[in-house]
């Protein structure tokens, strides 16, 4: 295989993708099932706290694909996602704060408690509507993806590339994290948005809400993933390619390359929301530490531990990583930095193409044998 | 003697009230010309009565403590004041006692003012006075300090007694006018004077006179007496003269004028102090940004490298904290050097032309270098003593002052920049390093050995960064995460200014400093640093290459 | 406002943001289809343009030739929107200026590039890499929906065969040797059928085989395409060239046949001079 590695046969995409939704969705069913079905002391069950775990894992899946789709394929190193991750938790947050209505301490069915906290007299108007769920969903959307879209065209049309740009969406991360820690935004400062009761009127520590969160997350997984393969198979895709190895190239094509990079932002920022509103309800808080300048640069780290530009390498590599910090932090928490540290390192200098790339120079060589055996 | 020292020294391991003793001894062996000839005798022991003293002889005790004492008195009387002189319980030893951050206490002898060690609140009894005492300890300390010889201590008598003017403090200052030989401690007496005419005199053409004295005095206390002057005679109705009150408006008025001067010189001097901290911390990035196109996330911890090389220092000298900066400069250099070297060796090296990956893998240094401080260090803040030239501040009048540590780091962050210039254009490292910058191939091409340039120059950024972090250590909290606050700041003020070159760092530094500052009374700190954020930004539109861009065909691909 | 909105409701037209954009048409009414002038490019004080002017006839073959340093492939720069000129005017027909138009769009119109290293796209295949320089609408949701026609499989066939890249089309790009990657870079600028073809050095890194026909398929372009060639092999440049424009310093030296240049005293001393 030449450079890029990314020349696969259809048959080869399609079996691929088949197999990852077949996984995706068989492993998420059979937890479910075996977590409401089967009585506690079953040998199979699955407990609510693992169904939980695996669903703020597949939320992380999805980061990680918005990551790859973005700097896999069009080689924008973006160390701003979580931006988008957070601004679509935090939307899906409010609207959970509105749910509590009055059984927040303070009782009060107008305001938030931090806000009854802070002795905020009425709402802020950007609060307003925001228990209604569809309006919720909608800005889920909107909110992050406007900001995608005014931060890439801002940044692609002045050609803004490679590190400055990486450098700009830590920036922009930065800046929003400063901005939410800050009581008067109306966000809950430090603390953030917690204390949730129920979405949609389900109570959110029943398991059946939990299971169908989980489900809901890989649902949303697995569509993004087809609909990523379908949009990098067409020939956006190519183009997106072309702009990733010689961008100057497609522009003498007559591309406009900065609008492709505007959408695919865009589309990118989108999965981030999306994994952030799901995330939110799962693990029951949002807080501004969601924009720390580290929770992005990590997510980085899981595509390239899975290797990028491949979709599935990004969401082995969140969920391995995620899975070894999980158990990592639970033994020795201190350990857990110099892992990550080394992980950074090690995959940088020795897997520079991640699991992915082991394993198809596994499998090339693999049939390279069977060749000479023949 | 030795002797007996030494046997003295055993015991105080095993006791504490007589470690107390030998420290009086000793301070009274060592320091008896302080206390001034034929008082030596008495003064400790009049000051080693104030434990336990009777509230009503206290008044007589103070007397006797301020003729026995004179000016060496001032550090007892101001604690007594100020409700910091204690004893201890277990030898009835006074003391001053301030709280430590570790919450117990900071421990001081009550006249040479030299530490003690620590101790528990428990152990200290506090030395109580009452309102008549506090008034009179006020006037002891402004008689011992308005007629002492030295302008230090009565330039700031002066400054009290102006704050609250009275008839006894009118008397005093009278007398001290007549012996005033400093013409700025003078002036300021005139001043307060012409204050207190303009308030109590019933003769308006003395009133007007003091009116013109008080014109462009910038005391506080002038402005707040002037302000409710006006506000009196406007709702209580007209008292004074028109004229005075039309010229008491005017001087108020050109004080306002004068006082907003001086204000914008401070933010100014802020913004230049937070200039220089940032062209500090930038300086290493441009280098190793600019001739290497390498982002190194790994820079601030490099400064906190720096930070820590200050501590241990100090640590490794603690009898002279005076000098522990001038041996940790050199120190931090060669720590962060030294680790920058060994990272552009061990990884950087293999990254080359993939600047994407050296961004990630630099970053994951820089949380190995985080984390192994915090395990070394524990991950706590660390205290870093700032020597006593350092500390205080040049005041230039009441309203405008410049702290020395900012002022010394300033020029410090210039003469860094110079000495950084002076290496690039007149070395032959320097050269050798812009011809790699300019043209690898080339250079290669010529016999420059490129990756030796090219570790000495991650070397160079990486020193520079520990010497930034000994700065950095004067001004704020030495923890692990030191680096990180700064580094997206420096970051910005690369980008601002253009990569590849050093002029661009520092007017980017600089200007970023200032407008910060300036815009931070308006908006506060954090909405300060996220307009700046947003500024870059769009300015990066205008100029995707910063202030001054490196022109040409080559550096147009 | 009113009639604005009357406008939108009209039943007989569609809306305008829904139309296909038609490139502006170009006017070479005059013959002309380039017209550089008075052009100054400079980098840090040095003019690597400096006052030029250069005209071309639709349809012709031009040759530049000049030294290292001459201007010839910032001029290529300045025409296709890459450098933004100090001074000039650049206009394709009699009424486009280029000056004020994005790379995008002023290939969009019809100026074709290869550059002087080939670039193509190397993790793609060298059918994906003609497929992306296919002329076509190259808007986002066009592209997303795209679909080839057979008509646009033929030509690509067609083109895979002018090349010679027939069996190589399932190949990576990357993989191409050097003079295939030539060929290859030549198929894109065929494919997108342009009207003016920019063509940097085109036979580095050919046989002599190869080389000839390079020069048979750039003649044959001429005439419905107009192409401006810079080559530093004479040979190759005497075989097409009818028209040759020597730049030196920035500037044009010497315009006229290869004779009349050739005899020129200036060229002489300045260019083929060294090399004779």
């Amino acid at each position: 295989m030449i450079t890029g590695g990314n020349i696969f046969t259809v048959a080869t995409l399609r079996a691929q993708t088949a197999l990852f939704v077949a996984v995706l969705f068989g492993v998420t069913l059979y937890a479910s099932v075996c977590n409401l079905l089967l009585p506690q002391d079953s040998v199979f069950y699955v407990s609510t706290y693992t169904v939980t775990l695996m669903g703020k894992y597949l939320c992380y899946a999805l980061l990680a694909l918005a990551v790859d789709v973005i700097w896999g394929y069009c080689g924008i190193l973006s160390l701003g996602h979580g931006a988008f991750f957070a601004l679509g938790g935090y939307v899906m947050g409010m609207y959970l704060m509105r749910q509590i209505g009055d059984r927040g301490v303070y009782g009060n069915s107008e305001l938030p408690d931090f806000m009854v906290f802070l002795n905020w007299q009425e709402l802020p108007w950007y609060w307003c509507g925001l228990d209604h769920f569809w309006l919720a969903a909608l800005l889920v959307l909107l909110v992050p993806g406007l900001l995608a879209f005014g931060f890439g065209w801002l940044a692609f049309r002045s050609r803004v590339a490679g590190v400055y740009l990486s450098i700009m969406t830590q920036a922009l991360t930065y800046a929003l994290m400063l901005a939410f820690f800050r009581n008067e935004m109306g966000f809950g400062g430090n603390n953030g948005l917690t204390d949730f009761k129920d979405i949609l009127g389900f109570d959110l520590q029943a398991d059946t809400t939990r299971v169908a969160l989980m489900l809901c997350s890989a649902l949303a997984l697995g569509t993004a993933y087809l609909a990523s393969r379908l949009i990098l198979a067409s020939k956006f895709g190519r183009v997106i390619l072309a702009i990733r190895d010689a961008e100057d190239r497609a522009r003498f094509l007559g591309f406009r390359t900065q609008d492709y990079k505007v959408w695919l932002f865009v589309y990118s920022a989108l999965l981030a929301a999306l994994a952030g509103a799901l995330y939110v309800p799962q693990v029951g808080i949002i807080n501004p530490g969601e924009f720390s300048p580290l929770n992005s640069i990590e997510v980085v780290v899981w595509v390239a531990v899975g290797g990028r530009g491949t979709l599935y390498g990004a969401v082995v590599g969140a969920l391995l990583v995620n899975y070894a910090k999980t158990r990592f932090t639970g033994v020795m928490p201190e350990a857990w930095l110099f892992a990550l540290g080394s992980l950074f390192v090690l995959v940088t200098v020795c897997l520079p193409k991640g699991l992915a790339g082991l394993l198809s120079r596994l499998g090339s060589r693999r049939r390279r044998l069977a060749a000479v055996d023949a | 003697m030795t002797l007996q020292k030494r046997i003295m020294q055993k015991q105080i391991l095993q006791n504490t009230a007589l470690w107390a003793i030998v420290l009086v001894l000793i301070g009274y062996v060592f320091c008896r010309p302080v206390y001034g000839e034929g008082e030596a005798v008495e003064l400790p022991a009049l000051a080693q009565q104030l434990a336990g003293v009777k509230l009503k002889e206290l008044p007589n005790l103070v007397g006797q403590l301020e003729v026995a004492g004179k000016t060496a008195v001032v550090p007892l009387f101001e604690a007594l004041l100020n409700g910091d002189l204690y004893y201890r319980k277990v030898d009835r030893l006074v003391v001053i006692a301030r709280l430590s951050p570790a919450g117990d206490y900071q421990l001081r002898d009550a006249l040479l003012v030299t530490p003690l060690g620590r101790a528990e609140k428990k152990a200290l009894k506090k030395i109580r006075i009452s309102n008549r005492v506090r008034s009179g300890l006020r006037d002891a300390i402004a008689r011992l300090t308005l007629f002492s010889d030295d302008p230090t201590l009565r330039r700031p008598a002066v400054a009290n007694l102006f704050n609250r003017l009275d008839d006894d403090s009118v008397a005093l200052l009278q007398s001290a006018a007549a012996r005033e030989t400093d013409t700025d401690i003078l002036a300021t007496i005139e001043r307060a004077l012409a204050l207190h005419t303009l308030l109590v005199s019933p003769d308006i053409p003395a009133q007007l006179q003091a009116l013109d004295k008080l014109d462009g005095s910038l005391e506080p206390v002038v402005r707040n007496r002037l302000a409710a002057l006006l506000e009196s005679t406007e709702n209580t109705g007209a008292t004074r003269d028109p004229a005075v009150i039309r010229k008491a408006a005017a001087v108020l008025h050109s004080i306002h004028a004068d006082i907003e001067f001086y204000e914008f010189l401070e933010t100014l001097f802020f913004g230049l102090s937070l200039g220089s901290v940032l062209l500090l911390v930038a300086t290493g990035l441009a280098i190793t940004f600019g001739v290497m196109g390498v982002i190194n996330m790994a820079h601030g911890e490099l400064i906190m490298l720096g930070a820590y090389t200050t501590y241990v220092v100090q640590l490794l000298m603690p009898d002279h904290i005076g000098y522990s900066l001038l041996v940790a400069v050199p120190a931090a250099f060669l720590v962060s050097a030294a680790t920058g070297i060994v990272i552009e060796r061990s990884v950087i090296r293999f990254l080359h032309g993939r600047p994407l990956e050296t961004l990630l893998a630099t970053f994951g240094i820089s949380l190995l270098l985080q984390q192994t401080v915090r395990s070394v260090f524990s991950p706590l803040n660390r205290q870093v003593e700032s020597p006593s030239w350092l500390s205080g501040s040049l005041e230039l009048n009441a309203v405008f002052s410049l702290t020395y540590n900012r002022l010394y780091i300033l020029v410090f962050a210039l003469l860094v920049f110079v000495a950084l210039l002076l290496v690039l254009k007149r070395t032959s490292l320097g050269l050798q390093v812009r011809a790699v910058a300019q043209n690898r191939e080339m250079a290669k091409a010529m016999g420059i050995r490129t990756d030796w340039v090219d570790a000495l120059t991650f070397g160079l950024g990486s020193g520079i960064a520990g010497i930034a972090g000994v700065a950095l250590s004067q001004l704020t909290n030495v923890g692990p995460n030191l680096g990180q606050a700064y580094i997206i700041d420096s970051f910005m003020v690369v980008v601002f200014g253009g990569v590849g070159n050093l002029w661009g760092t520092l007017v980017g530094s600089f200007s970023l400093g200032i407008v910060n500052k300036f815009l931070e009374p308006a908006t506060g700190a954090v909405l300060a640093n996220i307009l700046v954020l947003v500024f870059i930004i769009l300015f990066i539109q205008k100029r995707p290459r910063g202030l001054f861009p490196q022109r040409g065909r080559a550096g147009q691909s | 406002m009113l009639e604005d909105l009357r406008q939108l409701l009209r039943r007989d037209q569609v809306w305008p943001f829904l139309l296909e954009p038609v490139p502006p048409a170009i006017d070479v009414s005059h013959r002309m289809i380039l017209y550089v002038e008075g052009l100054t490019v400079s980098f840090d004080g040095f003019k690597a343009l400096n006052d030029l002017n250069l005209y071309l006839e639709d349809g012709e073959l031009r040759c530049l030739i000049g030294a290292n340093g001459a201007g010839k492939t910032t001029l290529m720069d300045v025409i296709t929107g890459k450098t933004r000129p100090d001074a000039g005017a650049v206009f394709f027909g009699q009424t486009l200026n280029l000056l004020e138009r994005s790379e995008a769009d002023i290939a969009a119109l019809g100026v074709g590039r290869k550059f002087q290293k080939p670039s193509v796209f190397e993790a793609q295949t060298v059918y994906a890499n003609l497929e992306l320089a296919m002329k076509m609408n190259k808007g986002i949701w066009p592209t997303l929906l795209a679909r080839l026609t057979p008509e646009q499989r033929d030509r690509i066939d067609q083109v895979l065969e002018i090349v010679g890249l027939d069996h190589r089309r399932g190949l990576a790009a990357g993989a191409l040797s050097h003079g295939q990657k030539q060929w290859l870079e030549i198929g894109m600028l065929l494919i997108a059928e342009p009207r003016l073809l920019l063509i940097d050095e085109p036979v580095a890194g050919m046989t002599a085989q190869e080389t000839e026909r390079t020069a048979q398929l750039l003649t044959s372009l001429a005439g419905e395409h107009t192409v401006v060639v810079v080559e530093h092999d004479m040979e190759f440049v005497r075989s097409i060239a009818k028209t040759v424009t020597v730049l030196h310093q920035g500037a044009v030296l010497a315009e006229g046949s290869m004779a009349q240049v050739q005899s020129n005293p200036a060229v002489v001393e300045v260019y083929l001079g060294d090399s004779q």
